[in-house]
């Protein structure tokens, strides 16, 4: 795993050290373009964004990155099959509207993707539902019920189990808590965040 | 008025006739044109802008007639977003126009004004000008191509038709196949200025007489199309002009018909009937993949653009009703399935299409950042 010079959010630093050198990447919510700049500047990567907040496309159009305004819900369906080396959503798949469809989408435009996204069946988490009776706000959803982003809430088991229902590889996971990298073992209970990188059963072959 | 515009920018004589796409050449095209800044010793930083419909080369100096500041002159000078300490940047009047570029109005081989015997020309014709003109001024590359508009359309074609020429290009509230919405609003303006008995089937020139009343018809209902409603109601509402109460007459009772009023009288003063009819038939033409595949071609947006070699920024405003964001995002999307990187973004600004020409300053940081890198 080859490490990343600038500091990123830890999801980002773990994609961006896996992402392949000098692939053509599709960051799906690209933000401020932090991530596609670092895959550009240190891993010599073809990156193109997509991002519905026009200040952010803006801020990424200022560092030279390519950026198109618009909506994961709406706008994948524009591009074309097998355009890109790795579709990547961070932080957003619980944002859409269908991010089954989405998912599928990505795995449509990209060979491989990576999808970051929060773990509901962190134990913080459940221990807000189960003795306060609340949902949750923490460090990592930390808005409250009426007017937060996140309207499919998900937790890494729901996860794994719709990968596998639609057929859908998973080539890599790994789970962050405490913005460190932890082991795998009981990750629905201890991870805060998880990075999955997926692929279409049958192609890619290993 | 009519054919006394004289020239007061630099000015190029195309030594060879100009191919059109209508079919046609013209012999002794001039160009007139400004430029600003100097050309580096490996002319890598020359910038080129293309005006809109009614523009004209003074980008960034005074208008010669109305002595108005460029109609860039925020974005473009020392120090600015196009930075002429920094860029060469080159702004041509487009072919057809009237302000020293070869027009309707201009002489014909006979000695007398062309009037309708100018050939009906296209956006590609007015970039293959401008690309004789990149010829003579020694720049094979544009760091940029720049336009708004009608620009924008010019900065698109040059982009399919001249694909190694260009580097970058920033396409400004435009459209790659004009929206038959515009087709028929400009159709009112044309129908207004032939319909004017001084018109003279365009042979006005020498006879004294213009169609400055049909003309200023034209400019006044195009001028509606470039605001919002929004800018409409804050600048004019429902006020009167003048006066405390209606007059019940077909006077100016309106600030909104005063103000019609007064930009359709003063335009006439400045541009010439003629070229207006030119100009916006060039623009109802365009259509970018009939530009690669000529009329009738079933090939989607997308395939104009296979093979372009620039980094493309396209940009809309959310109160342009004239070229909506929808435009915008069919080119951005287009670039992309042709592979090409290109950013797009829709900003808010309130002035309607005109927005590009005003204070907006999301545009300006956008602008800076595309050519900075």
């Amino acid at each position: 795993m080859k490490q990343i010079s600038v500091k990123l959010r830890p999801d980002l630093a773990v994609i961006a050290s896996h992402v392949a050198a000098g692939a053509k990447v599709l960051d799906v919510g690209c933000g401020d373009g932090t991530l596609m700049a670092a895959l550009r500047d240190e891993r010599g990567c073809d990156v193109r964004g997509l991002e519905i907040a026009p200040d952010n496309v803006a801020a990424c159009v200022g560092q030279g990155l390519s950026a198109i305004q618009g909506d994961a819900d709406t706008d994948l369906g524009l591009y074309p099959d097998a355009g890109f080396d790795y579709a990547i959503l961070s932080q957003t798949l619980q944002t859409t509207k269908r991010p089954d469809i989405v998912l599928e989408e990505l795995l449509r435009i990209g060979r491989r993707a990576f999808v970051s996204f929060p773990n509901f069946a962190h134990w913080r988490v459940r221990s807000d539902l189960l003795w306060r009776g609340r949902m949750p706000v923490t460090r990592l959803l930390p808005v409250a019920w009426y007017a937060t982003p996140n309207i499919h809430h998900l937790t890494i088991t729901d996860f794994r189990e719709l990968v596998r229902e639609r057929g859908i590889r998973v080539e890599g996971a790994w789970f962050l808590a405490g913005d460190g990298l932890i082991q795998p073992a009981l990750a629905n209970w201890r991870a805060e965040h998880a990075v999955f990188l997926l692929a279409r059963d049958g192609v890619n072959p290993a | 008025m009519a054919s006394l515009f004289t020239p007061c920018s630099e000015t190029y004589d195309l030594p060879d006739p100009l191919p059109l796409d209508g079919g046609q050449s013209l012999d002794n095209v001039r160009i007139a044109y400004e430029t600003y800044g100097k050309l580096n010793a490996d002319a890598s930083n020359a910038i080129l802008i293309c005006h809109a419909t009614t523009g004209d080369q003074h980008v960034a100096s005074p208008h010669p007639i109305t002595g108005k500041p460029g109609w860039w002159d925020k974005m473009v000078g020392a120090g600015k977003q196009i930075d002429t300490d920094r860029f060469y940047v080159i702004c041509p009047n487009v072919l057809g126009s009237c302000m020293g570029t070869t027009g309707p109005g201009s002489l014909a081989a006979d000695g007398k004004p062309y009037g309708l015997r100018f050939p009906v020309i296209t956006i590609r014709d007015m970039v293959r000008a401008h690309m004789a003109l990149l010829d003579h001024l020694g720049v094979e590359r544009l760091y940029a191509v720049i336009g708004g508009s009608m620009g924008g359309m010019q900065a698109l074609s040059l982009s399919v038709n001249w694909p190694d020429r260009v580097e970058r290009v920033l396409a400004l509230a435009t459209t790659a196949a004009m929206p038959v919405q515009n087709i028929a609003f400009q159709e009112v303006g044309r129908q207004a200025i032939m319909a004017d008995p001084d018109w003279q089937q365009g042979a006005y020139y020498e006879t004294g007489r213009a169609p400055d009343a049909g003309l200023a018809v034209a400019r006044m209902a195009a001028h509606i199309t470039y605001l919002s409603e929004a800018t409409l109601s804050e600048k004019f509402g429902r006020r009167l002009q003048d006066r405390d109460a209606k007059s019940f007459g077909f006077g100016a009772d309106f600030q909104v018909e005063s103000y019609l009023r007064y930009q359709g009288s003063s335009f006439t003063g400045r541009f010439d009937a003629n070229s207006y009819l030119y100009i916006t038939r060039a623009m109802s033409y365009f259509d970018l993949g009939e530009e690669r595949f000529g009329a009738g071609h079933n090939l989607r947006l997308s395939e104009a653009f296979a093979g372009v070699k620039a980094r493309f920024c396209v940009v809309s405003f959310d109160t342009d009703w004239l070229y909506p964001t929808s435009e915008s995002r069919k080119i951005a999307h287009a670039v992309n399935a042709a592979g090409a990187p290109v950013s797009f973004m829709e900003l808010a600004a309130p002035y309607g299409h005109d927005s590009f020409l005003l204070d907006v300053p999301a545009l300006d940081r956008v602008i800076g950042g595309f050519l900075s890198r």
